[in-house]
């Protein structure tokens, strides 16, 4: 470590101001504060620090999905066995066409998202952030596996630089970078985000995966897509090969679906570590599935949709969205008390937008997105009543 | 006495250095030096010269606006240098000690048997005036408005903060001198916030005062989070505060009809050889105390005041005008690979990410300066709410006075609060926001803004 910190102290004079290198001064910044915590002390104010800081915060984020996209990975080498009727007992087959599959996409993700953050900031002359290190891994596990590449690239580059950097960079974002990046790839190429042919990966992929066709009586709706095109009175949903789901099957998630949100599991496991180490509110997340309960319960009660309430939770991508998206601290309410009436309507109106729209099987993307927009109402009303009670406080002086 | 009133929210940082009740010794200090920085919300215009002889209690400078408050010199010898900076802005005054003591003369009287006004201007003359701090604002208390009340926090819960039980011991009959004379200056209470877990004797015996009880975490002997639950401050209002030693010293000149600038002080931190208290004076020169006494001073950080609120000086630096502490820890400047993945167990953190949740909370932890990361926007949300146990909402008020939006400022509750409220939330920040200077230019904004 020695030896690296000497070289980076030696290269370092040709990246600051006026040397050979200066233009790449922040991306050098950027390296060397990643490899290396600043030996920077505390000039004014408290002389110690709490040693959490943004990059920690973020890549416990990126720990906690790393369950969800390592089954995410699997789970697209699954399907691709099982609608080629292929060996689904092998293991390290259908891993690595999972990985042939998704790989490139945190590839493609990172490369623009990233390049455009080191751009931006050469030009600011700021530090570059961290916070595109999450939206980086989330933006490739909530699109379906047969996206193409180029359209990633564009909605990512689209989204990085209208959705956050226009806004200030890491921290001033309105909207959740990676759901806008979603949201663009779905109302611009809604072809090749929704529908039956999206969702499982059926061609092979550079040769591997093999070149068996896909079996006869094959359909490559995801659950939710089913109860969304069914005639009324559907109570069961199937997955690729026509066989009942079960709530189990739900919950451990060999299901199509966009790449990381299918396992309820994985997720589980990514909540846990958001959880316990605090970085994601409990407040939110609870309060999504209060909501969505809430809401699922009645409209299923009332006939209006013919899955249960839990059902609705574990199917799509509420669970992800739960614990990965709406838990955003920038994009979400700020205040405590907001916290809890963010996330349950979160819920709610993702359950809303799936029940009460049939052109669009799942809602939360909008869901979240619908409320990060109002999450600012939100807080200022909680921040108004606190102004209230001072007022109040005043007056009673008086 | 009014009922226990608990704080929940809040943070106690254990760090190693901690002094137990014992006195060291040193020489007492030959130099001092007075920063009129020290004195938020004054211009000091200086009335000696260098050379000039000066006995403690001998005006050294006073304010512009209201000159008939003084600030005088802590003992008797020569004015050494008038320093000043750019703009011919005063730096500091600093005094040579001919280890005297010699004292002008002070009215020796029972401050309770005299009118307000006397109180007042005897105060405003004596040079102990600036000693009280008022909030709104906290700067030196404007003599031309009256407060609603007066608090003293008895207790300091800080980080390695000196017990006043063992500060006062024996100082009864002077701190009630002191507090009669404060009583003078208020047609309000004087009220004293008392830990529900130290004896308080002293406070106990004082008469003319109304008692609080308080239990929790730092910051609960924050004067500010004392007052916010006893009687908090509305717009308009002013709420003058002081520290208990420094009535003491007011009582003390009372009682001996002389001055005496005599103080009691803690040393302590992790690179503090032998942590104790100490007897020295006001502004007094802290290198007899520091000498040989701090383990790698080339590496250290030397604070007048806790680590959180503290001002750094230099290894031959001064106390502080309001400090009873000073403390000492290492720097922070190399650099650590890969710090923000690393398990970090010798390091402490509020975040569970790291495991200083599961080590209990008795562990005593060494703390560097470093600020352990970059800064940032706001990213996090809730951290600040979790430390700061006011009925405010600490994280909006900042950023209303980033915005310098006086009305928000206002509705959200800036005249209750200091920049020391928001040492913790600085401290636990993810985003490393230098809260408490933001607070301050707030403060300094609206009181030019309101003026």
């Amino acid at each position: 470590m020695k030896a690296l910190r000497n070289f980076l102290d030696k290269v370092k004079p040709n990246f600051e101001e006026g040397g050979k290198l200066a233009m790449f001064r922040s991306v050098f910044d950027g390296f060397e504060t990643f490899l290396f915590v600043p030996g920077t002390t505390a000039k004014h104010g408290t002389h110690i620090h709490d040693c959490i800081d943004s990059k920690r915060v973020m890549s416990m984020v990126v720990i906690a999905l790393i369950p969800a996209l390592l089954f995410g990975i699997y789970n697209v080498g699954y399907q691709h066995y099982l609608v080629t009727g292929q060996d689904t007992t092998d293991f390290c087959g259908m891993a690595v066409f999972g990985l042939a599959a998704v790989l490139p996409k945190i590839v493609v993700s990172y490369l623009v998202g990233l390049g455009i953050e080191f751009i931006v900031a050469q030009w600011k002359r700021e530090e570059i952030q961290e916070g595109f290190l999450v939206s980086g891994l989330l933006i490739p596990m909530i699109v379906p596996v047969n996206c193409p590449l180029w359209m990633l690239a564009v909605a990512t580059a689209f989204a990085v630089i209208f959705a956050k950097e226009v806004f200030g960079g890491t921290g001033m974002n309105i909207f959740n970078v990676a759901l806008i990046t979603r949201a663009f790839l779905f109302f611009s190429y809604p072809t090749a985000m929704s529908g039956d042919a999206v969702w499982i990966a059926t061609d092979p992929i550079l040769g591997i995966g093999g070149d068996a066709a896909v079996v006869d009586g094959m359909t490559g709706a995801t659950a939710l897509g089913q109860v969304a095109v069914a005639e009324s009175g559907l109570a069961t949903v199937t997955d690729a090969m026509g066989n009942t789901l079960s709530t189990m099957d739900m919950f451990i998630g060999l299901i199509p679906g966009s790449i990381g949100e299918t396992s309820k599991l994985a997720i589980l496991i990514g909540a846990v570590i958001l959880l316990l180490s605090g970085i994601a509110s409990w407040k939110t997340m609870f309060s999504v599935f209060v909501g969505g309960a809430v809401v699922g319960y009645i409209f299923n009660s009332v006939g209006a949709t013919p899955i249960t309430w839990y059902e609705h939770i574990l199917l799509g991508g509420f669970c992800f969205g739960a614990v990965f998206m709406a838990t955003d601290p920038v994009t979400s309410a700020r205040t405590e008390c907001g916290k809890y009436v963010f996330g349950f309507l979160v819920g709610a109106v993702a359950i809303v937008i799936r029940v009460l729209n049939p052109g669009f099987p799942e809602g939360m993307m909008l869901a979240i997105l619908l409320m990060n927009l109002f999450a600012p109402l939100i807080d200022n009303l909680v921040v108004q009543a606190n102004i209230n009670r001072r007022l109040k406080r005043a007056n009673k002086v008086k | 006495m009014a009922e226990l009133i608990r704080i929940k929210r809040g943070l106690d940082i254990k760090l190693k250095g901690k002094a137990g009740q014992i006195f060291g010794k040193a020489e007492p200090a030959t130099l001092f030096s007075i920063r009129p920085d020290d004195f938020q919300g004054i211009k000091p215009k200086v009335v000696v010269k260098d050379g000039d002889v000066v006995k403690a209690g001998t005006v050294i400078f006073q304010d512009k606006a209201n000159p008939e408050m003084k600030f005088v010199s802590p003992v008797s010898g020569t004015v050494l240098e008038v320093k000043r900076g750019d703009r011919r802005k005063v730096l500091n005054i600093s005094i040579q000690s001919d280890g005297a003591y010699a004292s002008e003369p002070f009215k020796k009287v029972d401050p309770s048997t005299l009118s307000a006004a006397d109180v007042k201007s005897l105060m405003l003359a004596s040079g102990f005036w600036p000693f009280i701090k008022q909030r709104p604002y906290d700067i030196v208390a404007d003599p031309n408005v009256a407060p609603k009340a007066i608090f003293i926090s008895g207790f300091d819960t800080a980080p390695l903060a000196p017990e006043y039980d063992y500060i006062l011991e024996g100082k009864l009959e002077e701190f009630q001198l002191g507090v009669n004379a404060l009583a003078k200056l208020t047609t309000g209470k004087v009220h004293i916030g008392i830990n529900i877990e130290n004896a308080s004797k002293v406070y106990k015996g004082t008469k003319g005062v109304e008692l609080h009880e308080f239990e929790g975490p730092h910051p609960t002997g924050n004067v500010g989070v004392q007052i916010h639950h006893v009687d908090p401050i509305n717009k308009g209002e002013v709420v003058w505060c002081i520290n208990p030693q420094d009535v003491v010293t007011i009582g003390t000149a009372f009682k001996k009809g002389a001055y005496d600038f005599s103080k009691i002080i803690i040393l302590s931190g992790s690179c503090v050889k032998k942590p104790a208290y100490y007897r020295t004076t006001y502004f007094a020169q802290l290198s007899n105390i520091l000498a040989d006494n701090v383990e790698n001073p080339a590496n250290a950080r030397f604070i007048s005041g806790n680590v959180l609120t503290g001002m750094q000086i230099a290894p031959d630096g001064f106390l502080g005008a309001y400090d009873s502490q000073v403390t000492v820890i290492p720097e922070g400047k190399q650099s650590e690979f890969l710090g923000w993945i690393m398990p970090r167990l010798n390091k402490f953190s509020v975040n569970r990410s790291y495991f200083s949740w599961l080590l209990g909370g008795s562990k005593e932890y060494v703390l560097d300066t470093n600020i352990n990361g970059g800064e940032r926007a706001f990213i996090m949300s809730g951290e600040y709410d979790r430390v700061f146990p006011m009925d405010i909402l600490p994280e909006f008020l900042v950023k209303a006075i980033i915005a310098k939006d006086i009305d928000k400022m206002e509705q959200l509750g800036i005249y209750e609060v200091a920049p020391e409220d928001f040492a913790l939330c600085e401290f636990v920040c993810s985003s490393k926001i230098e809260t408490q200077r933001i607070v301050r230019e707030g403060l300094d904004f609206l009181r030019k803004e309101m003026a």
